[in-house]
């Protein structure tokens, strides 16, 4: 298969029904991608497949065939949304926090709360509430 | 493809297959990966009729101005569905083929009168929705034929859906209620209404309905509905549960406010 | 002098890691030649083993079973009474029995094993139970004297389900074989704990195991004993295979087979004066341990110590039971007793109220425990006693008494035909009061003797503890505490992993123990520090005197005295105090419950870092609203029958309503800059919130959680309960 992973072009040989979530953390090395259930609940392996937040352990790797993937790695590090979530205590444990950031990317600039928590229902946190990831989300700039 | 080999399991969205892989509670090997086919993917309006394409996500139903008016029930249904995650790649192809008694679409498109439309290599055969669904999980879907679209016919009169899950969002149903409220008919009314998760399959009520058209009281509408539905215990509730649920649904449907 | 960041809320010192993705999770590490183990369980509840076949090839797979391990088997704990690996008897379903490995995965997977059982009569019921773990007897007064003083007596029996930690990651170890010893990374709370099993387990001295924390997802006690189990498992396979081991639960396994919170069964006798002045409680209450011991006697002593809420009362009698039945064995969860006990101590409250016609605001003024009063097990508050502070404070934010009387008069007024059908629902609004001890119960911290120590380095200092962070900012906050005693700049005080081959054993990361206890001893280190450095910086006092290394105990305050056998003296160092409130609105049509607001006022001495506070108590107040109104465990044969996510029920971000927290600081004399504890406490008072704001709104429940079915059905009970003496 080939995909643009991360912004860069990936080419790799997998069984077409592997799991994404396991062709990203075995075969590319991205284990920022969490994998909390496996059955589609709790969105810790969200990813984003042409912008759009998929659950990673749910996509046959064919679909990503061709598509543009993006992980919590491909955000660098320099997104305001991770910042906003060290800074507004939107991550604990942190083991949600990958797939939560991602959802909240798709949501895209200045959501409203009622957006946001929509936009999340399908991302599952046992630790914080959710209040500090709004908190983080909201004043992420 | 499907014709040569007719053991191949369709796959859309995966978001029910995947479960079963993951869970591995689903024994079957061989696939054919419909994801790719675009033009199955198309919402139109074909001769008067609303026609979805089997592999339009719930997302794609969400978004469509066609679904938003002549089918906002159908809107609803798709809104409330997991979480957007399952909204981008769950399809209601996918959600008629699985034939869960809980899918939320299901209810919608049987009190619509949908068509679903099967193809195979010998031709296209169109089902009425009601006749579908033949037992629990099971339909008259033959191996080798594939669900390309649903027809819907056009809808007068108002519209309801009404999920009750397990929680606010994420939620399997508990019971789910759509219904078409048509235009007054001497002292009742027509109605069209279906259920899922009260039965082996999704259920159109038609003695309820006839009730209703004869103008009898909403209370023996009501009666009526809790004898004709068969719920049953099980991890999510109680058959006690639902049809009471089921009665206030169909009451606050028949006679409260425009909500729905 | 930098500026003190205590108080501040600084940079938690990992947070970086767990946003880019870099964090390493024990399923994100691998090694070379690793093979992965799977646990074969029983599939009974009780009963005998007669046989195991393998239904497969079984050369390239590592089998283990009970006489594979070198020492005892047993996971050493508190009664030593739990086996690593079934030999015969099997007490619960999803018990270990066997474990195999195998290089690949699928070819695991795939293995299959039948194990015939001889099938004994299990026993589910933890009232009737014949087989306590623990009891506990409480008396303080004299009980008869006490309802003689009564005018009325009111009785109430309160249950609580099962509860499933849910940490998103579940619970996974890896083991290496090394230097004729075993490594063990994995997600946990306790690396100690784990220590002490695998040396047990395995029969070996000290420095041939090592335990070391990997970045734990969430654990909330899910992860306080568990992992003693699953490292035991993965070191002896490690051991008989000589390869590295990795044994990671999926979700469906995690929650089949690890502990939960223990359900229970309160019943209260209460007298009070007409007045509303409390003469006489009485309790009586039964947790249901599961089928081995675990920590349900600690577990049951918190729960009892905390059964009366944080009332005063001259005449208390309280009896608490954690006994067997054939499930898995219940654990730590967050709270520890206390919720169970305090949901049957504050619905019954405002039962109290009602039967004596006063308002539930009122009722817990008149008993609420102040300076200078006595607790149950007869320990004299001090001025860091804050119940009338949080209920006062709680009460005049949410406008509780105006709307408490406007539902109940709607309530009262509801014309159900006008009403019916119509948009919108049932309002209701309730209230809780409850506190909890900070550490462990009694003399537990005496017989831990922990120890922390303090590293000088160049810039500052490393801290060397065994405490664990698990989202709650362990590092950050002791980082903090070492920074503005030593008096460096926060970002100079670094955090050593939790490895045992590095750290000393500063007990458990449980108990809201981390930062208070913990904590104090961290500060003690680093005021000697800064003694020994006197003029110097860091890098001077290397330069001239070498490396400087500061270990310090626990010491036990000189003020507190316990004593085990009688259950008496000070229970805790200090207390938490918190009041909560929640407005809910059910469904006139499907009786769903919708939490519309919630209100939490915590005293905990000292918030070290505000958001982290407010993290904990956000948090730990939407597991309290899963607990109330959604989580249940539904057990079929003792197995948890909906043992998947799609069917454990927890709140998404549409069921957690906005969490509106005033903390305040009334500081604790021991604690480090004033804290006390503040992970468990959060978790002790939505449930009882909720229910009351139920009864507010028309509904009588004594149970929780408060599905919609248990809505339905308790809109026809009767409300009368009160018997007059
Ligand atoms: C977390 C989660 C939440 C969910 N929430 C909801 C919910 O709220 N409401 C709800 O109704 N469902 C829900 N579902 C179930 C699922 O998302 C839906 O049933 C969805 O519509 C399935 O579509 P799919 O494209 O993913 O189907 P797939 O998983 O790809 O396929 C499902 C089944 O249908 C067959 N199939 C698919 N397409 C066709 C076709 N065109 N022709 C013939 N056969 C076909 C497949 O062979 C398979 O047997 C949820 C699932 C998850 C994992
Ligand atoms: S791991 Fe994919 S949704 Fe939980
Ligand atoms: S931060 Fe722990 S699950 Fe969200």
């Amino acid at each position: 298969m080939r995909f643009t992973l991360n912004g860069k072009r990936a080419r790799l040989d997998v069984h077409p029904m592997k799991r994404l979530l396991d062709v990203l953390r075995e075969d590319c090395g991205f284990t920022g991608t969490k994998e909390g259930c496996g059955e589609g609940e709790c969105g810790a392996c969200t990813i984003l497949i042409e912008g759009m937040p998929v659950n990673s352990c749910l996509v046959p790797a064919a679909h990503a065939d061709g598509a543009r993937v993006t992980t919590i790695e491909g955000l660098d590090g320099r997104h305001p949304l991770q910042r906003a979530f060290v800074d507004h205590g939107g991550a604990q444990c942190g083991i949600c926090t990958p797939g939560m950031i991602m959802a909240a990317v798709a949501l895209g600039r200045k959501p409203t709360l009622e957006q946001i928590r929509v936009g999340l229902a399908g991302n599952l946190c046992r630790c914080t509430g959710y209040s500090a990831i709004y908190r983080s989300i909201r004043r992420a700039r | 493809m499907l014709r040569d080999e007719p053991t191949l399991t369709p796959l859309a969205g995966c978001t029910d297959l995947y479960v079963a892989l993951n869970f591995g509670t689903l024994k079957d090997t061989r696939f054919l990966d419909l994801w790719r086919l675009d033009r199955l993917r198309k919402i139109e309006l074909r001769g008067g009729a609303l026609s979805i394409g089997a592999l339009a996500t719930f997302t794609d139903l969400i978004r469509s101005t066609l679904v938003r008016k002549r089918l906002p029930m159908l809107a609803a249904a798709a809104r409330d569905v997991g979480g957007v995650q399952i909204q981008n790649r769950g399809t209601i192809g996918g959600n008629v083929a699985n034939a869960s008694p809980a899918g939320d679409t299901l209810p919608v498109l049987a009190a619509a009168d949908a068509v679903v439309v099967l193809q195979q290599a010998g031709g296209i055969r169109r089902v009425p929705f009601d006749g579908f669904y033949t037992g629990y999980r099971q339909t008259v879907r033959r191996p080798g034929e594939l669900i390309v679209g649903i027809e819907i016919p056009p809808v007068r009169g108002r519209q309801f859906f009404r999920k009750v899950g397990t929680r606010a969002a994420q939620a399997i149903s508990k019971i789910v209620m759509a219904g078409i409220l048509g235009p007054a008919t001497g002292s009742g009314r027509t109605a069209r209404i279906a259920l899922g998760s009260v039965a082996p399959t999704v259920v159109r009520v038609p003695r309820t309905e006839a009730a209703l058209a004869s103008g009898a009281s909403i209370e023996a509408v009501q009666r009526t509905l809790m004898e004709e539905i068969a719920p049953i215990d099980d991890l999510r509730s109680t058959a006690e549960y639902r049809r009471r649920v089921a009665a206030n649904l169909l009451a606050r449907f028949v006679c409260g406010a425009s909500r729905g | 002098m930098p500026s003190r960041s205590v108080g501040r809320s600084v940079v938690r010192k990992e947070g970086r890691g767990k946003v880019t993705g870099a964090a390493r999770y024990i399923d994100d590490l691998t090694f070379p030649g690793l093979i992965h183990a799977r646990t074969i369980r029983s599939t009974i509840p009780a009963g005998e083993i007669v046989d195991v076949a393998f239904g497969f090839d079984t050369s390239g797979f590592t089998l283990v079973d009970y006489r594979d391990i070198p020492g005892r088997n047993i996971v050493a704990l508190i009664d030593d009474d739990q086996p690593c690996l079934a030999e015969r008897l099997v007490r619960h379903v999803a018990e270990p029995i066997l474990l195999l490995a195998h290089a690949d995965r699928e070819a695991l997977l795939a293995a299959d094993v039948r194990i015939r059982y001889r099938e004994a009569v299990p026993t589910y019921d933890a009232t009737t139970s014949p087989i306590a773990f623990k009891t506990i007897a409480i008396d303080k007064g004299r009980i008869d004297q006490g309802f003689r003083e009564a005018d009325v007596i009111v009785e109430g029996e309160y249950r609580t389900g099962h509860q499933e930690q849910l940490y998103i990651e579940p619970n996974g170890v890896i083991a290496v074989p090394e230097h004729g010893g075993v490594t063990v990374y994995g997600s946990m709370q306790c690396p100690y704990y784990v220590h002490r099993a695998l040396k047990v387990l395995l029969d070996l001295p000290d420095d041939k195991v090592r335990v070391v924390q990997t970045e734990t997802g969430g654990g909330f006690g899910g992860k306080e004993e568990y992992p003693s189990m699953i490292a035991g498992h993965a070191a002896l396979v490690a051991i008989k295979a000589q390869r590295p081991v990795k044994l990671v639960y999926d979700r469906v396994e995690d929650m089949l087979a690890t502990t939960k919170r223990h359900p229970a069964v309160i019943r209260h006798r209460t007298g009070v004066k007409r007045d509303g002045t409390l003469t006489a409680i009485d309790i009586d209450a039964v947790i249901d341990g599961g089928a081995y011991a675990t920590l349900s006697a600690v577990v049951l002593s918190r729960g009892v110590i905390h059964a009366t809420g944080p009332y005063r009362c001259d005449h208390i009698r309280i009896r608490g039971r954690a006994t067997m039945t054939n499930t898995p064995p219940n654990g730590a969860f967050r709270g520890f007793g206390a919720p169970q006990t305090q949901f049957a101590a504050e619905v019954h409250m405002d039962r109290i109220a009602e039967a004596l016609g006063i308002d539930p605001v009122r009722i817990r003024e008149i008993n609420a425990l102040r300076p200078g009063d006595r607790t149950a097990t007869g320990q004299r508050l001090g001025r860091d006693c804050s119940a009338l502070a949080v209920l006062r404070e709680t009460v005049k934010r949410t406008d509780f008494k105006r709307k408490w009387r406007a539902y109940a008069r709607l309530k009262a007024s509801r014309c159900l035909k006008a009403s019916r059908y119509k948009e919108g629902g049932s309002r209701g609004i309730g209230l809780s009061l409850f506190f909890h001890g900070a550490g462990f119960t009694g003399g537990g911290e005496v017989k831990l003797a922990s120890k922390a120590s303090l590293a000088l380095t160049d810039r500052g200092a490393r801290i060397l503890v065994a405490s664990t962070e698990i989202g709650q900012g362990t590092r950050t906050m002791h980082a903090q505490i070492v920074a503005d005693t030593l008096g460096v700049p926060y970002d100079c005080v670094d955090v050593n992993a939790a490895d045992t081959g590095q750290v000393p054993d500063s007990g458990p990361t449980v108990a809201s123990r981390t930062c208070m206890v913990v904590g104090r001893i961290l500060q003690r280190c680093a005021e000697d520090m800064r003694e020994r450095l006197g003029r110097l910086t860091p890098r001077e006092y290397l330069k001239r005197h070498g490396p400087l290394v500061i270990t310090r105990e626990y010491e036990r305050p000189t003020d507190m005295a316990w004593d085990d056998n009688s259950y008496r003296g000070d229970a805790y160092g200090t207390y938490g105090w918190a009041c909560d409130v929640a407005e809910i609105e059910v469904d006139r049509e499907t009786w769903e419950v919708k939490p519309i607001a919630f209100t939490t006022v915590h005293e905990i001495g000292k918030a070290i870092h505000p958001v982290l506070a407010l993290g904990q108590i956000e948090g730990g107040s939407a597991q309290g609203l899963g607990y109330a109104l959604l989580e249940e465990v539904v057990m079929r044969d003792g197995r948890m029958a909906n043992a998947q996510l799609t069917n454990y029920i927890i709140p998404t971000t549409l069921d957690t309503p906005p969490i509106d927290v005033v903390i305040l600081e009334n500081p604790y004399k021991h604690g480090p800059f004033g804290a006390k504890g503040v992970g468990e406490m959060p978790i002790d008072g939505p449930a009882p919130a909720a229910i009351n704001a139920l009864r507010n709104a028309g509904f009588d429940l004594r149970e929780i959680p408060a599905t919609p079915e248990r809505v339905m059905v308790s809109e026809k009970q009767e409300p009368r309960h009160a018997l007059h003496a």
